[in-house]
């Protein structure tokens, strides 16, 4: 059977459709798992993508493009090739692409996790022939603790830092992550003020139907905002900038699946560190994979190459797939310079610092 | 176990030192004799002989995570920390299961670590696999750390002592000196260091050490020569003998008692009077021509010294500043004092074959500029440079800038090749930062050397993604990269060595820069290295 995606210099492209999903180069028809940069390149012609996650990869894209959507569930047929987009779980409108063409199936998870969220549709299992999965937290090591009480023990950080009248600043990727922090934490503590960044995808997601907690935006040209009440949200690269001054003193946390591991952690130079993470833990990604009942397993960005080896080790034919998707960067790799969630936040960074 | 654990993650979280010593000061007002006596330890550096292998705890992990050891392998790369990596694996612990956490540190390593040691390996497995059971995940790291030997966590014994001192309301100088040597291993020995008044367990015990900062500005900013004692800075081991009560000890500067390695010297410390201090240097030393630091290394590492030994690399100890003279504390006095003194109770200066305890010499010169030209002459005599010592200063404790200099020669240096990388541990953890450089030879790369550090930590980043882009194999946690990168290497000596293929080594080798203009091809030779061991071949007698 001819497989149903290659991959070319363009990215991941189905011949017998003849179109693109998250292609990294401009290409006549790209399907979108979701808006996050390393997945969601402006310039293409025409885009598809799941209805939920319209108006969030308008703002990351841009220009004019016409963006097709469809439902969850719903299919449409291209070139012979029936579509159909499923919920990922990931951020807002996340899917997984479905592919079916001549009695065969294939599913593209983009980034995915299996852990609730209020800011997103839940995860769908889809069963596949070829499952496309991620690998980002392919580790063992790697294993959330529910959400309720990563929110518990970031409520109390927030609250001891109150009593302390430093603020409390949680960094975040800007798209998904800063609005599931906002959602999870307690807001009636004290006011939620975000980054501009954050704020873009704050009012997509507002537009969207989500609902947030009341957050606030960073007055351009402030000297001084807050008195060490509030909880700032923030992308990763104001990291040691001049727009953290804005908040006096402040306690400085990021929030991702990184900082499972201390040294990352003490790397990073920060005392504390939040494991939120929107991708799949370790026990999810294997429980999802089983799920699909694939009989091939394609392992991207990530731990591929040890994911792969042990799906093999289980019966399962798997093996890496070299793509430049990134999923979640340790804070200290290539993010810090071009941020896999949006490379237009460095600038915004730079703008509302000078 | 768990206020043990909750000091330990406590410290781990802030870099502050008041933040540092206010747990330090929390801990050790609560804790009960027995269990601060452990924690003492533990935080000075005390090790503990393992307990149980690590291959044997990598296995029954992985058994009880339900994955491969290989992948387990995997994970400790990722981590960079054993103990970390095996608590991150394991499954959940039970909760409420029992009250095992309130256990006592002391306790629990009477009734968790201690047992393992004489145990068989089905008994060690029970015992691990039900500490496992018992400990929350904070606390199992902690355990890990106990059972594999070393609980390093970042506080100085300077901040401890502090910590203590203030507890006890006694002088933190008194504390200092209470804890050197180590030796606090019972509940009793604890609470002894509370007493306001002099203890007998002070007897043996050397004085902290006070050390040099390097010399970085011009030494004429030091003012005229004549307020200066000017020394050679000793390529050996810094030690103090303390000769008190009818017994003489050695004591290095890392506090071990070294007395079964050097019992010549031993036999001659304990000629001295009653109540005598000396600070020095171990040195190996042959017909006075110094055999360098690689030679004294193999004495410092014996238990046991055999007479071939003893002929072969001789050692002696030479004297520098006299601490204690019939009981008395000298260190308040300046140096110039204590010297007098030194030289009238040791007259027999280095080099000499009278005895292994001699004099010091002093460099004598007039101008700044002749004690340039000596220093010059340092690495042909095999010494490290000159010390320069104010003559009004007292003897300080730990490294107070101002009183005390090293003013070393500049390093012997060369461009190598990086052709393997490692990933570190700690704050290194996952990134590739540990390199074997190497430089040519007949057309070929050989190795010479491991460099753990020199580099920033964003040129470490972008070193760790050049190593994955270039990585030719992989064996275990370590990478055979295609060879791109130079770096300049800076080392204070070469020796031959079976070590590393090239057949010589380095001593103390660290990255100086990223050569970036530079390609592999600019690299140094082999020769270039060998010359420099040709030169250093026949040191000349010092003195």
């Amino acid at each position: 059977m001819t497989d149903l995606l290659e991959l070319t210099s363009e990215g991941l492209y189905c011949r017998q459709g003849d179109f693109h999903v998250d292609p990294w180069r401009r290409v006549p028809r790209a399907v979108i798992t979701h808006a996050h940069a390393d997945h969601a390149r402006p310039g293409c012609d025409r885009y598809l993508c799941a209805a939920r996650g319209k108006l969030v990869l308008r703002e990351r894209i841009g220009g004019a493009s016409p963006i097709d959507t469809l439902r969850w569930g719903e299919s449409l047929t291209i070139n012979g090739v029936r579509v159909s987009l499923h919920s990922a779980g990931h951020v807002l409108g996340a899917a997984q692409v479905r592919l079916e063409h001549a009695g065969q199936v294939w599913v593209v998870s983009g980034d995915y996790k299996t852990q609730a969220d209020p800011t997103c549709d839940p995860f769908e299992s889809v069963a596949a022939d070829v499952f496309i999965t991620e690998s980002t937290f392919g580790l063992p090591i790697y294993r959330w603790a529910e959400p309720e009480v990563v929110a518990a023990a970031i409520n109390a950080w927030w609250r001891e830092n109150q009593a302390a009248g430093r603020t409390s600043v949680i960094l975040a990727y800007a798209l998904g992550k800063a609005q599931r922090i906002a959602a999870m934490v307690d807001a009636s503590i004290g006011p939620i003020v975000a980054h501009g960044a954050v704020m873009k995808m704050v009012r997509a997601y507002r537009d969207s139907g989500v609902r947030l907690p009341p957050i606030d935006g960073v007055p351009p040209r402030a000297r001084r905002v807050g008195d060490g009440r509030a909880l700032v949200i923030a992308p990763p690269s104001v990291a040691g900038s001049r727009w953290l001054r804005l908040f006096g003193e402040a306690s400085v946390a990021p929030a991702s699946g990184w900082m499972t591991v201390r040294g990352i952690r003490r790397r990073r130079g920060c005392e504390r560190g939040f494991v939120v993470s929107d991708h799949a833990d370790f026990p999810g990604l294997l429980a999802a994979i089983e799920a699909t009942r694939a009989r091939r397993v394609l392992v991207t960005h990530g731990a591929s190459e040890s994911l792969a080896r042990l799906l093999r080790e289980r019966g399962i034919d798997a093996a890496p797939l070299a793509t430049r998707f990134t999923g979640e960067l340790p804070p200290d790799g290539p993010a810090d310079e071009e941020e896999a969630d949006g490379s237009d936040e460095v600038h915004a960074v730079a703008e509302e610092a000078s | 176990m768990r206020d043990f654990a909750a000091l330990y993650w406590r410290l781990d979280a802030t870099t502050g030192t008041n933040d540092k010593l206010a747990a330090l000061r929390d801990y050790f007002t609560t804790a009960p004799a027995d269990d601060a006596a452990c924690a003492l330890h533990l935080l000075s550096g005390g090790k503990q002989s393992r307990a149980v292998s690590t291959t044997l705890l990598r296995e029954w992990a992985a058994e009880a995570a339900g994955i491969p050891l290989w992948l387990l392998e995997e994970c400790y790369a990722q981590v960079g920390d054993l103990a970390e990596t095996l608590a991150l694996v394991l499954p959940p612990p039970e909760v409420g299961g029992d009250d095992a956490t309130e256990v006592g540190l002391a306790d629990w390593i009477h009734t968790t670590i201690e047992p393992l040691r004489t145990a068989d390996e089905a008994g060690k497995r029970r015992i691990v696999h039900d500490a496992w059971r018992r400990l929350a995940a904070g606390e199992r790291i902690v355990w890990h750390k106990l059972l594999t030997g070393g609980c390093r966590v970042g506080v100085s014994r300077t901040l401890v002592a502090r910590a203590l001192a203030e507890v006890a309301g006694i002088d933190p100088a008194v504390m200092t000196h209470r804890l050197m040597g180590g030796g606090i291993e019972s509940a009793d020995d604890y609470r002894q260091l509370f007493d306001p008044e002099p203890t007998s367990a002070d007897d043996r015990k050397p004085y902290p050490f006070f050390l040099a900062a390097p010399l970085d500005d011009r030494p004429e900013a030091l003012g005229p020569t004549t307020a200066w004692q000017a020394e050679w800075k000793w390529d050996g081991a810094r030690a103090q003998i303390v000769r008190r009560g009818g017994v003489a000890s050695i004591w290095t500067r890392g506090e071990e008692l070294v007395n079964e390695s050097f019992p010549e010297i031993v036999v001659a410390a304990e000629a001295l009077p009653d109540g005598t201090v000396l600070d020095g240097e171990l040195l190996a030393v042959r017909s006075s021509a110094l055999l360098g630091f690689a030679a004294l290394s193999k004495r410092i590492s014996r238990r046991r010294v055999t007479k071939k030994m003893l002929t072969e690399v001789p050692c002696v100890f030479v004297a520098y500043d006299l601490l204690e003279e019939r009981g008395e504390d000298l260190r308040s006095l300046p140096l110039a004092d204590r010297r007098r003194r030194l030289e009238a109770l040791l007259p027999a200066e280095f080099p000499t074959a009278d005895t292994s305890l001699q004099l010091s010499p002093r460099v004598v010169a007039d101008t700044w500029a002749d004690l340039a030209a000596a220093r010059a002459t340092a690495r042909a005599r095999g010494v490290e440079g000159l010390m320069l010592k104010r003559l009004a200063s007292a003897y300080g404790t730990g490294r107070t800038r101002g009183d005390w200099w090293k003013w070393k020669i500049e390093p012997l240096e060369i461009d190598a090749v990086l052709l393997y990388a490692q990933a570190g541990h700690g704050r290194r953890a996952g990134l590739h930062s540990d390199y074997t450089l190497g430089v040519w030879h007949d057309g070929r790369l050989v190795t010479i050397a491991k460099a753990y550090s020199g580099l920033t930590d964003a040129e470490i980043v972008e070193v760790d993604r050049i190593v994955r882009a270039t990585t030719l194999e992989k064996h275990g946690p370590v990478r055979i990269c295609s060879p791109t990168l130079v770096f300049q290497l800076a080392f204070e000596g070469v020796s031959r060595s079976t070590r590393h293929k090239s057949g010589v080594a380095v001593r103390f080798p660290r990255i100086v820069r990223w050569r970036r203009d530079k390609q592999p091809a600019d690299a140094g030779t082999l020769a270039d290295l060998v010359a420099l061991i040709d030169a250093a071949a026949t040191p000349e007698p010092v003195g």
